[in-house]
Order: structure tokens, then sequence, then C-alpha cells
């Protein structure tokens, strides 16, 4: 594999060993990936395969142990000093005490955006997710798939040009979960960001991705990247056609050659 | 959802128990005092009939349980029937005990708050620091009220500033303990979310450690506004002070005044009261202002 200078992320020979009590934990080893501007790009795995564990590495929420990553060129923890990515976790992690036009304005404030500047951001990122006319309510009046929509605008208002979500969706369910993955290639369209999508859901790293990154456990490791076939264009639909159920079949198959079901 | 209704939801459960409190306390006060009416009356050589034994016990001088209702007679004589700058006013006292009271409550919050502040933030703090603070509580403050009192005076710090400080000592503690929690209260998911904001430990603390603790400050200081109190009395005890609610009791007690005793407990009791309610009042006001669900 050869580095690419327009990489996004670049990953070459990556590890993490965490030392516990138990001794040490192998929660990546030898990871080369290269995500370039404009992917979408899904992790898929079981739990303990290390996709968390990757998407965190980016973040630099975590320190690799073993090999070498670069984020825009950069290291991680400058890449986050610069503010190049937008995080979006599990919960949405909402600020209880603070509308959701103010959690929008959480990290524009940290950035030190001017206040006109930040309230056209929080208009701008409202629309974007479909919650114009919900800024001034509380997280507590919102659905749960209101608020994640609301922490993914959180993520999007300052101009970070990679956005990682860790199985965002992951808690609602699969209706709600339809919906947010439609708008959520929709929002992709627009903007133009390049997106790593932490999930343990198949239809949906195959609905959603132009590269789909499968990683098996014990220890953590990619087993298989599949470059998607399927078009940017995208209706709910495509996932009855022959080519999406070609993709999610290999998906299968690559999960289940990374791991043993006798455990 | 049922309609709250102050009657039916406050008043009555309330008033009920006042009720039965004041029934018991009624039968207390003819059982605890009989025995000093028919001590005088075998003295005199005189029986004594029921009625006037149940009437007598109740209008003693000096009984060892004052009945409710001179209590609160002498509680009304010496606050509405007192100028408020008569040495034998109440609220001249209760002024005093107050007054302390408050200030070392306002520095024994301050003083916990930043110990909690250093303690989240300095692992050597947090070492050194947690078991000293439990430790203090461990000492009798009835045992260091006087030390601090002698110690102040000797190098000339007297008046209302050394019984704050014990009040300070007393109430300074639920403020780390609760504020401590408090401070580290945020998921880490949401410590996670500053952090990929790249934001300064100052801006961490403002927008998320602080308001996280907001519940657990107004806890905490609803506990320490009471023992406040309790510190600010238990200063007036051993120093022979002249005036304030500590004094009272500590002058009621010489005297055998057991009514006054009673009236200065209940005055206390009062304030007390007044004071948890008022912290109890900003506690709600900061939580609406914080968008809590209601």
């Amino acid at each position: 594999m050869t580095s690419n200078s327009a990489s996004v992320v670049s990953a070459r020979n990556l590890g993490l060993t965490f030392q516990t009590s138990d001794g040490p934990v192998n929660a990546l080893t030898g990871v080369n990936l290269d995500v370039a501007k404009g992917d979408f790009v899904s992790f898929i795995g079981p739990s303990g395969c290390g996709k968390t564990t990757f998407l965190r590495i980016i973040a630099d929420l975590e320190k690799p142990t073993a090999g070498t990553i670069a984020v825009n060129g950069m290291t991680p923890e400058e890449a986050r000093h610069n503010r190049a990515y937008g995080y979006v976790f599990q919960a949405a992690a909402l600020y209880p005490w603070r509308t959701i036009e103010k959690n929008i304005a959480l990290p524009l404030e940290i950035m030190g955006y001017a206040k006109d500047e930040q309230k056209a951001r929080i208009e701008r990122t409202l629309e974007l997710v479909n919650l114009t006319g919900f800024g001034k309510k509380y997280p507590w009046q919102l659905s749960g798939g209101m608020q994640q929509r609301a922490s993914i605008a959180r993520a999007l208002a300052f101009d970070a040009d990679l956005l990682l979500m860790d199985e965002p969706f992951g808690a609602l369910d699969e209706i709600v979960r339809d919906h947010l993955n439609e708008q959520l290639l929709k929002l992709w369209a627009r903007t133009d960001k390049t997106i790593c999508f932490v999930t343990h859901s198949i239809p949906e790293a195959v609905y959603l991705s132009t590269k789909i990154v499968v990683m098996s456990p014990r220890p953590g490791r990619v087993t298989d990247i599949i470059e998607s076939t399927l078009p940017r264009e995208r209706p709910l639909g495509i996932r009855e056609t022959p080519e999406f159920l070609e993709i999610a079949h290999r998906v299968r198959e690559g999960l289940r050659a990374g791991h043993s079901y006798d455990e | 959802m049922r309609q709250e209704s102050l009657l039916r939801d406050k008043l009555l459960p309330i008033s009920t128990v006042v009720a039965i409190l004041i029934v018991v306390w009624y039968v207390a006060v003819i059982f605890l005092n009989a025995p000093f009416e028919r001590d005088s009356a075998a003295r005199a050589g005189t029986e004594i009939a029921l009625s006037d034994l149940v009437k007598n016990t109740m209008a003693q001088e000096r009984p060892v349980l004052p009945a409710p209702h001179q209590v609160i007679a002498e509680i009304w004589a010496t606050t509405v029937n007192k100028a408020v700058t008569s040495k034998r006013s109440l609220v001249y006292h209760a002024w005093i005990t107050l007054s302390a009271t408050l200030l070392g409550f306002g520095i024994g919050a301050a003083l916990g708050v930043l110990l909690a502040v250093g303690v989240v933030h300095n692992r050597a703090m947090d070492r050194s620091l947690m078991p000293w603070v439990i430790a203090s509580q461990t000492i009798p403050i009835l045992a260091i009220a006087p030390m601090i009192i002698v110690v102040l005076n000797a190098i000339g710090i007297a008046g209302l500033l050394p019984k704050a400080l014990i009040s300070t000592y007393l109430s300074f503690f639920p403020v780390v303990v609760g504020m401590v929690k408090g401070l580290r209260s945020p998921e880490t998911i949401q410590l996670d979310l500053m952090h990929t904001y790249n934001a300064s430990p100052a801006q961490t603390f403002w927008k998320l450690r602080w308001p996280s603790s907001m519940p657990y400050l107004f806890t905490s200081l609803k506990v320490a506004v009471a023992i406040s109190l309790v510190g600010a009395i238990v200063g007036e005890l051993p120093t022979g002070a002249v005036a304030g609610l500590g004094a009272r009791l500590l002058a009621g007690s010489y005297y055998g005044q057991t009514v006054q005793i009673w009236a200065a407990l209940f005055m206390a009791a009062a304030l007390a009261a007044v004071l948890v309610m008022i912290v109890g009042f900003a506690h709600s006001a900061v939580l609406k202002r914080m968008g809590a669900k209601p």
C-alpha cells in the first residue's frame, strides 16, 4: 500500500495494547488503512474488534502503542488542536442544562466564534439535520432520534471536514434508524464531508458506505476492506437489489471468517 | 395526573403530625411535672385534687418540661412584646446568632467549593487533603470550639469572627464532599466531547463541571446552613457569651429557666427551617433556570 497524500486518515501497522490487571489486551493490531477525502467508511465487526478504538485513536482519545497514523497529514493530537474533526458519540451527550441551540453553540463558544457567526451556523446546521424550530427546546423535550440529530448538528457546526461517528444510531429503533440513515446520506452529499462510521449492523454499513472495513476481535484487526460498487445516490429501496445483497453477503462472510463461533 | 392540593398534600399531613406531637407533649408535661406538685402538697400537709394537679403542672415557673402554651407565651413575650434592641428580646439574640451563622456559612461554602475544585483538578491535593478533611469532622466540635475562641482571642480576634469560624469548621465539610462528587459527576462521554473540541481546563470547568455540580452544591448547602447554625450556637456556649441563642440556652440552664431554654430552642429550630427553606428556593430557582424537567 502506498501512502496517499490526499488521505484524510492514513494508518500504517497501527496497534494498541491496553495494559490491564489481567495482562495486556490487544485492542488493535496491524491496521493498514487509507481514508480518502469524501469517503464514507464504515467499520463493522463484533464487540471487541477495535472499531471504536480505531475511531478514538483518530480522535486522539486513545494513543496507539504501535505503528503510525496521520490525520490530514498530521498526528491525531495536532489534528485535534486544529479541530479537524467532529465526533458523534453512541449517546447524544447533549448538556441537559443547555437548549438545543446552546448545545450546538458549545463548540463554537469554545473555539471563539463571534456571536452573530454562531447564530448563523446554528440556523444552518439545525436546517441540515431537519431540526429548524427546535433550537429553543431542552434535550429532554426531544425524542431520542431528534437528540442524536442535534448531536450531529453540534459536530457539523464548526468547519471540520471529517466526521467521526461511533454507532450513533445504535440505541434507536429500526424505523427511526432507516430514516436517519437516509438523512445522513443526503447530508453527506450536501456537505462533502469525509465520514468514518462505526456500526455493527450489516445493512447499515452496506447502505451508507463507499468503503466497508470488516474487523474481527482477539486481537482486534482488519480482515477485509470492501469497496462498494453501489452508486452514490441511494434510495432506501436499493437494499433489495442483488448488488446490495451481494456486498452484504461478502461482509457477512468476512465477519464469519474472522470470528470463531466456537468460543 | 392528580391535581396537587395544598390542603390535602401539605397542610393536612403536617397538621396531623403537629397535633399528635402536642397531645403527647401535654401528657408528658402532666407526668413529668406532677411529682413536684405532689411533693409541695405533701410538705404543706394537704391533699391535692387531680384537676388542680393537672392545672398546676402546666403553670409552674420552672417546670421539668414546660407546656407548649408556656413556651409560646414566652416566645411571644420576648419577640413581639419586646423592642428588638432589648437584651431580653429573642429577636435580638437570634440576630446575633444568625449573623455569625451567615458569615460562617459564607466562608465555609466558599472554602468548601475551593477545596473541592483543588481536589478534583490536582492529584496531590486529592491524595493528601481528603483524609484530613474527613479527620477534621471526627473531632467533637464541643472540644475544639473553646480552643478556637481562646487562640483567636490571644491574637486579638474577638467578636463575630471566632464564632463564625466554628460555623465554617462544620459547614465546609458537606460542601467539599458534595462538590467533589458534583464536579466529578460529568459522564466520560461529556468529558471526551470537551477533549475533542480541544477545550481548555477552564472551559471544561465552567461549561461542564460547574453546571453539572449544581444539584450537588445545593444539597450540600442545605446541610451546611443547618449545621452552621449549630456551630454558631455551640460557639456561644463555652465562652460565656452574653448574647445569642447559645447564651440564652446557657443562661437558662444556669438559672433553671426551662421555659427560656425551650423558647430559645424553638427559635433556633425556626431559624434553621427558614435558612434551609431559603437554600431550597434558591435550588429550585437555579434548576428552573437550567431548564430542568418540571
